[in-house]
C-alpha cells in the first residue's frame, strides 16, 4: 500500500493544505479566548487599585485631557502579599496539606493499585469500575457525604461510643483531621489508576527471577517493584498534590472556619472582601510557584521520555 | 506467591472499596431517616423525597444545571474531538505548542484560579462590548473551556492507537482524506467521543467553584444550591437529594461501562477472525509483547 498512502499522508501534512485549519482554528481560538486571554486579564487587574464600585477595581488604562492614553499600574496589591502574613502562611499550609494527603493516599492506594495488578483479567475489569465509580458521582456530594460519618454525632462517634471505646465523641468535624480525610477519600481514585496503569505493566518475571536469586520479598518489593512503579507514584502524585493544594470544596465544607487552605483564602477574597486586585495577585502568585515549575518539570521529563 | 501475600492484597482491596463506598451508603441510608437528625433513627421513611417535589427552586436549578450540562458537553465534544485530530493527524503547524498547552493545563490548573481569571474575562468584555451578561451563557463557556481538556485526552489516545492502515487503504481505494476518515476511523473513536460526553456532562453538572465565579446574582445551578444548604450541616432533603442524583448516574455510567465493554469484545473478535482468515496462523498478529510468553499464571 505503500506509496499512495504516503503522498495522501503527505498531502494532509503539508503546511499549505488551507482545509486543516478548519479542524486546527475552533478549538485553538476557543480556548486562546477563554482560557489563556483570562490569565492576561487577571495580570493587568493585579496591577489595578480594589474600588468600591462595579466592577470593583480601577482601570489601568486612562485617558488623559489631550487624548493620550495613560497607564497607571499600582503595585499595592503585590506589596499586601509580602507585608500581609496571611499569604505566605496559607500558602504553607496548603502546601503541607497537600503534601501530607498525598502521602498518605500513595500509603493507602499502592496496596490497592497492587492487588487490582495482580487479579485475574475478568476481574481486574470490575474492581476498575468498582474504584472509578465514584469519580463518576458527584465530587462535592462526596465530601458532603463524609459529614454524616464524620460529624461529632456522626456514624463513627454512634459506633464508637455504643461499643465503649470512647466516652466522649471525638471531634473530627471542622479540623484538620477532616481535612485530611476529605481530600485522600476523595483523590483516592486518582492515586490508584496511573498506579495500577505502571504495576500491571511491570512483567512478573522480573519478580520471580528476584525471589529465585534468593532475595526476601520485601527486597524484592524496595529493589524491583518500587524502581519500576516510579512513573505511577509521580503520576498518581501529581494528580493528587496540585488539586489538593487549590481545593477549596473541602476545606470550606469540612475544615475549620477561616481555615488557611490558600483556595478558600482566594475565594473570600474575592466574595467576602471584594478585593479583586489582591485575588489576582494571589492566583498569579499560586501560579507562578505551584504551576509553573511543575509544567516545566512535565515538559523535561516528557522530552526525556521522547528521546 | 505466597499465601499471606495474597491474603494482605484481598484485605488492601477489601478496605479501599469500603472506604470509597460507606460514605455514599451511609448517605442513601440516611436519607430514608424518618428523624432529622443523624445519630437518631427514626424509622424508615420517604418523607424527604416527598418534600424535594414542593421545593420549586431546587427543581428550576436541577433543570438549569441539566440544559447547561447538555450544552457544554456537546460543544465540548465537538471542540475537543477537533483538537484531538489537529493534535495527532497534523504533526508541524503554528500554534500546536499552545494547543498543546491549553487542553492539558486545565486538567490540572485549580478550578479556583480557573474561575476567577474567566469571570475576570467576562467582567472586562461586558465593560467593553456590553457582552456577554453573566448566567447561562458565560457558565456554559466556561465549562466547554475544561470539558475540552478531558474529551481531548481521551479522544486522543484513543485515536493514537486506531489503525491508519485501514484508512490508508479506503484512500487507496480511491476515498477522499475525509470521507476516508467519516467511515473508517470515526467509527473507531466513536466509543471514546460518547465517554468523554458522558464525562464532561457528569463534570459539568457537578461544577461548584466555577460555576459560582462566572455565573453571575441572578443565576443558581444545583451545585450552588445544594453547597448554600450543605454549608450549615447536614440536611435530610439534600441526603434524598443526593441518592436520587447518585442512582441516576451510578446506573448510566454502569449502563454505558457494560455497553462500551460489549462493542469493544463484538469488535475484538470481528478482528480476531479477519485476521484468521487472512494471516497464515505461524505469524503472531503485529510484534506482540515477548514478556506474554514467560507471563506464569498468577
Amino acid at each position: 500500500m505503500g506509496s499512495g498512502a504516503a503522498i495522501n499522508t503527505h498531502i494532509m501534512n503539508r503546511s499549505g493544505n488551507p482545509w486543516r485549519w478548519l479542524i486546527i482554528l475552533p478549538p485553538l481560538l476557543f480556548l486562546l479566548i477563554f482560557f489563556l486571554v483570562p490569565f492576561l486579564y487577571t495580570l493587568k487587574i493585579s496591577f489595578a487599585d480594589a474600588v468600591i464600585r462595579i466592577p470593583p477595581f480601577t482601570d489601568i488604562f486612562t485617558r488623559t485631557a489631550d487624548h493620550h492614553l495613560r497607564l497607571t499600574l499600582s503595585l499595592d496589591s503585590y506589596r499586601r502579599l509580602f507585608t500581609d502574613h496571611l499569604y505566605a502562611l496559607a500558602y504553607l499550609f496548603s502546601l503541607r496539606l497537600a503534601l501530607c494527603s498525598t502521602l498518605i493516599c500513595l500509603a493507602l492506594g499502592y496496596p490497592i493499585a497492587y492487588a487490582i495488578a495482580r487479579a485475574r483479567r475478568s476481574t481486574q475489569n470490575i474492581l476498575l469500575l468498582v474504584i472509578i465509580l465514584p469519580f463518576w458521582t458527584s465530587f462535592l456530594l462526596r465530601v458532603y457525604a463524609l459529614e454524616a460519618i464524620i460529624a461529632n454525632g456522626g456514624l463513627l462517634n454512634t459506633v464508637l461510643l455504643k461499643l465503649g471505646l470512647i466516652s466522649h465523641p471525638l471531634i473530627i468535624m471542622y479540623t484538620n483531621v477532616a481535612m485530611y480525610i476529605g481530600i485522600v477519600y476523595s483523590y483516592l481514585p486518582f492515586m490508584v489508576l496511573p498506579l495500577f496503569a505502571t504495576l500491571e505493566k511491570l512483567d512478573p518475571a522480573l519478580i520471580e527471577a528476584a525471589a529465585d536469586l534468593g532475595s526476601p520479598p520485601w527486597r524484592v518489593f524496595l529493589d524491583v517493584t518500587l524502581p519500576l512503579s516510579m512513573p505511577g507514584i509521580v503520576a498518581g502524585s501529581m494528580l493528587v498534590f496540585i488539586p489538593a493544594v487549590g481545593e477549596f470544596v473541602i476545606p470550606s465544607l469540612l475544615g475549620a472556619p477561616g481555615n488557611l487552605m490558600i483556595g478558600r483564602v482566594l475565594w473570600d477574597e474575592f466574595f467576602s472582601n471584594h478585593d479583586w486586585p489582591t485575588a489576582s495577585v494571589v492566583a498569579i502568585a499560586f501560579l507562578v510557584l505551584l504551576v509553573g515549575p511543575i509544567a516545566i518539570y512535565q515538559h523535561m521529563s516528557g522530552r526525556h521520555a521522547e528521546a | 506467591m505466597s499465601g499471606g501475600n495474597s491474603a494482605f492484597r484481598v484485605t488492601a482491596l477489601c478496605v479501599g472499596i469500603a472506604v470509597l463506598y460507606l460514605p455514599i451508603l451511609v448517605l442513601i441510608g440516611y436519607s430514608f431517616n424518618a428523624s432529622p437528625l443523624v445519630n437518631v433513627w427514626g424509622g424508615f421513611s420517604t418523607v424527604w423525597y416527598a418534600q424535594l417535589l414542593r421545593h420549586q427552586n431546587l427543581l428550576d436549578s436541577a433543570l438549569l444545571s441539566l440544559e447547561i450540562a447538555f450544552t457544554a458537553s456537546s460543544a465540548a465534544v465537538v471542540l475537543g474531538t477537533l483538537a484531538a485530530i489537529s493534535l495527532v493527524r497534523f504533526s508541524r503547524f503554528p500554534g500546536r505548542f499552545l494547543l498543546t498547552g491549553m487542553v492539558t493545563a486545565p486538567l490540572v490548573m485549580p478550578e479556583v484560579i480557573t474561575g476567577i481569571t474567566q469571570l475576570l474575562l467576562f467582567v472586562s468584555l461586558l465593560q467593553t462590548f456590553s457582552w456577554p451578561h453573566r448566567g447561562f451563557l458565560t457558565i456554559v463557556l466556561a465549562h466547554v473551556t475544561f470539558c475540552i481538556a478531558y474529551v481531548t485526552v481521551t479522544v486522543r489516545s484513543r485515536l493514537q492507537s486506531a489503525d491508519r492502515s485501514l484508512e490508508e487503504a479506503a484512500m487507496d481505494l480511491g476515498a477522499g482524506p475525509t470521507r476516508a476518515f467519516l467511515e473508517i476511523t470515526l467509527p473507531l473513536i466513536l466509543p471514546a467521543i460518547l465517554a468523554s460526553w458522558l464525562l464532561s456532562f457528569t463534570l459539568s453538572l457537578d461544577d461548584l467553584v466555577i460555576s459560582s465565579f462566572v455565573a453571575g446574582p441572578a443565576t443558581n445551578t444545583l451545585p450552588m444550591l445544594i453547597y448554600s444548604k450543605v454549608r450549615l450541616g447536614i440536611s435530610p432533603e439534600i441526603n434524598a437529594l443526593a441518592s436520587i442524583i447518585i442512582a441516576i448516574v451510578g446506573s448510566c455510567v454502569i449502563a454505558a461501562g457494560w455497553l462500551m465493554r460489549r462493542a469493544e469484545q463484538r469488535h475484538e473478535l470481528e478482528m480476531r477472525e479477519a485476521e484468521r482468515a487472512n494471516a497464515p496462523p505461524a505469524v503472531p498478529a503485529g510484534g506482540g509483547r515477548p514478556s506474554l510468553a514467560v507471563r506464569s499464571p498468577s
